[in-house]
């Protein structure tokens, strides 16, 4: 399942929901992203994350599908924030939930790596010398290519 | 054809929409990127690195000599930095 939204969720809840009802699941994996109070090079009092309308929600999907056909997995989810973030607020919750727990590991990882390349949203960032769009990182497109196609 | 411009290059230019005709002989994006560098200063230095330049064609990430047409929903905008 795919959410892209403004406001903040509980992952208690979230995971717990995941799992409900399927005793099938011995398993489940959660990644949560929070905004981080320093940025390349200074502090950040703020970020604000903007998005593609349609295509996000698309490209989400796609990534999901890809997790389910390499991975046997029960549920996934992907909560997505957009608007202002403060530090320490969250930005992002991925979970997956298989019988095992491999499939649900790794999963995580893709779907976190993925996304990150794949989804269309943009960081901006308030800081001590104004507002700075966050630059894209060579580290997480090296990180995307660690899940070879299949 | 509907353009959309996202982050950095949304402030540059100074617009997050437009409707624009096609102009005659633009046929792929190379051609449509070429084409908006021509129109003023403003989108030439917007979007003078095509190395941070990622376009999407009907809400999918596309290359440069992927066509054009009336009617398409094109995106331009910097690499992605969700998660």
């Amino acid at each position: 399942m795919i959410r892209v939204q403004r406001e903040d969720f509980d992952v208690g809840s979230e995971l717990e929901r995941l799992a409900a009802r399927n005793h099938r699941i011995g398993g489940v994996a959660s990644f949560v992203g929070l905004v981080r109070d320093m940025g390349r090079d200074d502090r950040v009092a703020a970020l604000t994350l903007e998005h593609y309308p349609g295509m996000t929600e698309r490209k989400l999907a796609e990534i999901e599908t890809e997790a389910h056909r390499r991975w046997a997995l029960d549920a996934v989810l992907i909560i997505h924030r957009y608007g202002r973030l403060e530090p320490g607020d969250r930005i992002v919750l991925v979970a997956t939930a298989s019988p095992h727990r491999e499939a649900a590991l790794a999963a995580c990882h893709f779907l976190i790596d993925w996304l990150k390349t794949d989804a269309p949203f943009w960081k901006s960032e308030e800081t001590p010398s104004g507002e700075r769009w966050v630059e894209a990182r060579a580290q997480d497109e090296a990180a995307k290519q660690r899940w070879h196609p299949r | 054809m509907k353009l959309l411009y996202f982050a950095w290059l949304r402030a540059r230019i100074g617009c997050a929409e437009e409707e624009i005709e096609l102009a005659p002989g633009v046929q792929n994006v190379a051609g449509l990127l070429d084409w908006l560098r021509s129109r003023s200063e403003k989108y030439a230095e917007a979007l003078q690195d095509p190395s941070v330049i990622r376009v999407a064609v009907n809400q999918d990430y596309v290359g440069r000599e992927h066509p054009v047409r009336e009617g398409d929903e094109i995106a331009i905008f910097p690499p992605v930095t969700g998660g």
